[in-house]
């Protein structure tokens, strides 16, 4: 479904994603994961135009995303951002429905749409006439989620959504985002740094590493058959962390 | 105070009017100049400095710097345009730079997300950038608000009707009652505007429909308000009515309601008085047509207009000439004298005077060098003022420009030593001064002379012979007296006059 081939993105002299070709399938999840500045989110920024490439290009469906309106490709697209970024001036029923506002939608219609989707991501149906200020950082990105689910996008980008959460509600809302996924059969890329996030909801994972990307596959493949020490030390983290906290509970249970 | 109450509609209409339609035209401009600045950051030191240049300019030079502009461009360059233009001036850079400001300062997680949900720039601007910067451009809003009912006051010298006619006409002729009226009224309305500007972000942050509504109908209540009897004035300004000019002073005040009530009696014309003018402000007006008739001064002429030397001239060859130039030059008739002189004359104290045994300039000039003067606004800048000093060879201590009423007060304080007086000031009895004498005629004569511009010449020899009726009428000592009886006494201009009239009917002549 998407496709990019060879994307580049440079700042004049620094190359921040390098010659990067990877497909996402139909329904899957694809998870970009890697340390802060190895140019996961930029590839991802790349895929709806927020950051035009300097070379390369990005197939969705077949098309090349280049040759499309920007404004439309956006409003097809659902995009859930790390700062979430509600707007502070609207209700929180006025950004889950901000896409359908520039698709034309009338408010009756919208309404309903908005009054589904909070049902979606665990909310009540009052919460559309609140204020963002007024609600948790939880609650904030569930509304994130909604507002990226509005138009029915087929695909959605995710940029590190859970990163700012606690980690109890981080994991309550990567589980209810699964759900949403598996029922709603999305296509996604989700950006993150977190080893345990990728592996709990990646079909797929590929790892990047100064904008390159440095392997592409399944949960299972990277553990097995890292392709290089940065690889497998990365993949080693979680039982290196679960191995620390054994030796802790070992320690004091003695 | 009810004598002053009685003008404050015409006034406050006035002051409302230049305030809100200059508020208008400055957001007009400020609010999208600021947007395209935001965008286009290279622009925003250029723009913002030149605003800023602006605002350093004093207010009332600004005002005034508006009327030669104008003039020069042949358009309207005294009233209500130069006023408004002045204002709209200087309301910019406050709405400029928040609008600036309120932009570039938005959290660029905003304008991402506002891109990422599939916005145009265009959608972006108006659904996200403009409202969330809003809080910013109306605090510009509200200090622009504040500034301009203020610097309104400074309208009056350049021919517009404002509060200020109350603070300008009231310092001149003693009255507190109208300073204060002025300063309180202008006072109310700043805070009422910057309420109701207030009340507008509250409105449009809340985001209930009804108190928006309430406010934005406020608004255009006191615009359809201000538009209205703003057309209205502009219809009623028929080729019929006479406008009479008055400079800055008590004697001109009085003198143009004397000129105003004649013509309005003996010809049943509507009259309308603009006072306040700036000397040559009103020269220029009555060439240009916006006053029709004002009272000058023959000297100022001759030394001013016609920079003819001021030395050694007699005062009937000089009133002769001046006529003669007025009507050839200029198409301006000179009516008559009215039969006073208001010359320009040192003055210092009587003890003083005694003292240093000073009668003739001649006298005072050994002392000068340890002696201050005081002039007002523009002696030292007049031919007249040269020409003493020159065929004096004047040369003192100290040399300040000052307000005319504050300067009597100095000199009678002994602040100052010497100052430069009118002949017919009322305080030169009234304080105990005496005039030094000018033995060596540097100083040209100064007779009062009704001028009428050349539509009225043309148009109404009605009203022209009307004030013809009021030449040779008013002696030194009578103007004298009326000056003192408003400077001293407290009586208003208008009320002299009407005495003036009532005493000398026409039919008397």
């Amino acid at each position: 479904m998407i496709e990019t081939q060879g994307l580049t993105k440079q700042y004049g002299q620094s190359t921040v994603v390098d010659h990067l070709s990877l497909s996402v399938a139909e329904g899957e999840l694809l998870v970009l994961l890697g340390a802060s500045g190895s140019g996961k989110t930029t590839t991802l920024k790349m895929v709806n135009r927020l950051i035009e490439p300097t070379s390369g290009r990005v197939l969705i469906d077949g098309e090349d995303a280049g040759t499309l309106d920007p404004h439309e490709l956006r409003r097809k697209i659902g995009y859930v951002f790390q700062r979430i970024g509600l707007f502070p001036h609207m209700t929180v029923g006025e950004n889950v429905a901000v896409t359908l506002t520039l698709l034309g939608w009338d408010s009756t219609r919208a309404a309903a749409r908005v009054a589904e989707l909070l049902e979606l991501v665990e909310l009540d149906a009052s919460f559309a006439h609140r204020q963002p200020s007024e609600l948790s950082g939880g609650q904030q990105q569930r509304i994130g989620v909604a507002r990226a689910l509005a138009a029915s996008p087929r695909l959605m980008l995710l940029d590190e959504p859970f990163g700012a959460l606690d980690p109890l509600t981080r994991d309550r809302l990567q589980q209810s985002f699964l759900r949403i996924r598996r029922q709603l059969k999305l296509t996604a890329i989700f950006v993150t740094h977190d080893m345990v996030e990728a592996l709990v909801i990646g079909d797929r994972i590929g790892v990047m590493h100064d904008g390159r990307l440095v392997q592409i596959g399944t949960p299972a493949e990277l553990l097995q058959f890292p392709a290089d020490d940065y690889v497998r030390q990365l993949m080693n983290t979680p039982k290196r962390q679960a191995a620390l906290v054994d030796g802790f509970l070992e320690a004091r249970a003695k | 105070m009810s004598e002053q109450l009685a003008l404050l509609p015409a006034y406050l209409t006035a002051h409302l009017q230049l305030t809100l339609f200059a508020l208008l035209a400055g957001s007009a401009f400020s609010i999208p100049a600021g947007i395209v600045i935001a965008r286009a950051r290279r622009l925003e030191r250029p723009v913002l400095a030149v605003a800023s240049v602006i605002q350093t300019i004093p207010s009332l030079a600004l005002l005034a710097i508006m009327v030669p502009a104008l003039a020069a461009l042949g358009m309207r360059s005294i009233g209500f345009l130069p006023a408004f233009i002045g204002l709209t001036l200087y309301s910019v850079l406050p709405i400029l730079r928040n609008t600036v400001t309120g932009l570039s300062g938005l959290d660029p997680a905003m304008i991402e997300a506002a891109r990422g949900v599939g916005m145009t720039r265009n959608q972006q601007l108006w659904r996200v950038e403009i409202p969330l910067a809003m809080p910013v451009i109306l605090a510009g809003l509200r200090t622009s608000t504040v500034w301009t009912v203020g610097i309104a006051t400074l309208s009056t010298p350049v021919g517009a009707t404002s509060l200020g006619n109350y603070i300008f006409a009231g310092l001149q002729t003693r009255n507190l009652n109208a300073v204060l009226v002025g300063c309180i009224a202008s006072a109310v309305l700043a805070l009422v505007l910057d309420g109701l500007v207030r009340a507008l972000g509250g409105a449009l942050l809340s985001r209930r429909r009804a108190p928006l509504i309430a406010v934005l109908a406020s608004l255009a209540m006191l615009y359809a308000y201000s538009g209205v009897t703003f057309v209205r004035g502009l219809r009623g300004a028929s080729a019929d009515r006479v406008v009479v000019g008055a400079k800055t002073f008590t004697e001109q005040y009085i003198l143009s309601d004397i000129m105003a009530g004649r013509i309005g009696a003996a010809t049943g014309a509507s009259v309308e008085v603009v006072s306040s003018l700036g000397s040559t402000v009103a020269f220029d007006a009555l060439l240009s047509g916006e006053i029709d008739v004002y009272v000058e001064y023959s000297g100022t002429i001759w030394a001013t207009i016609m920079k003819r030397a001021s030395a050694g001239v007699d005062r009937a060859g000089v009133l002769e000439e001046v006529g003669r130039f007025l009507a050839d030059e200029h198409g301006v008739e000179l009516v008559g004298g009215l039969g006073f002189e208001n010359a320009y004359a040192l003055a210092m104290t009587r003890r003083q005077a005694e003292s240093l045994r000073v009668g003739r300039i001649s006298d005072l000039v050994p002392h000068a060098p340890r002696l201050s003067i005081g002039g007002d606004y523009e002696f030292f800048d007049r031919a007249e003022w040269a020409s003493v000093r020159d065929s004096y060879g004047l040369a003192f201590a100290e040399k300040r420009t000052m307000d005319p009423s504050l300067m009597y007060q100095a000199v009678a304080s002994n602040q100052i030593d010497v100052i430069s007086a009118f002949s017919t000031d009322g305080r030169i009895v009234a304080l105990d001064l005496v005039v030094i004498e000018d033995d060596r005629r540097a100083i040209p004569p100064y007779d009062a002379v009704i001028l009428v511009g050349p539509r009225l010449r043309r148009e109404r020899p009605d009203v022209v012979a009307a004030l013809k009726t009021l030449t040779g009428t008013i002696g030194a000592d009578q103007m004298r007296r009326m000056n003192l009886a408003v400077d001293q006494d407290g009586a208003t201009p208008a009320a002299v006059a009407q005495e003036f009239l009532r005493s000398r009917p026409i039919s008397e002549r």
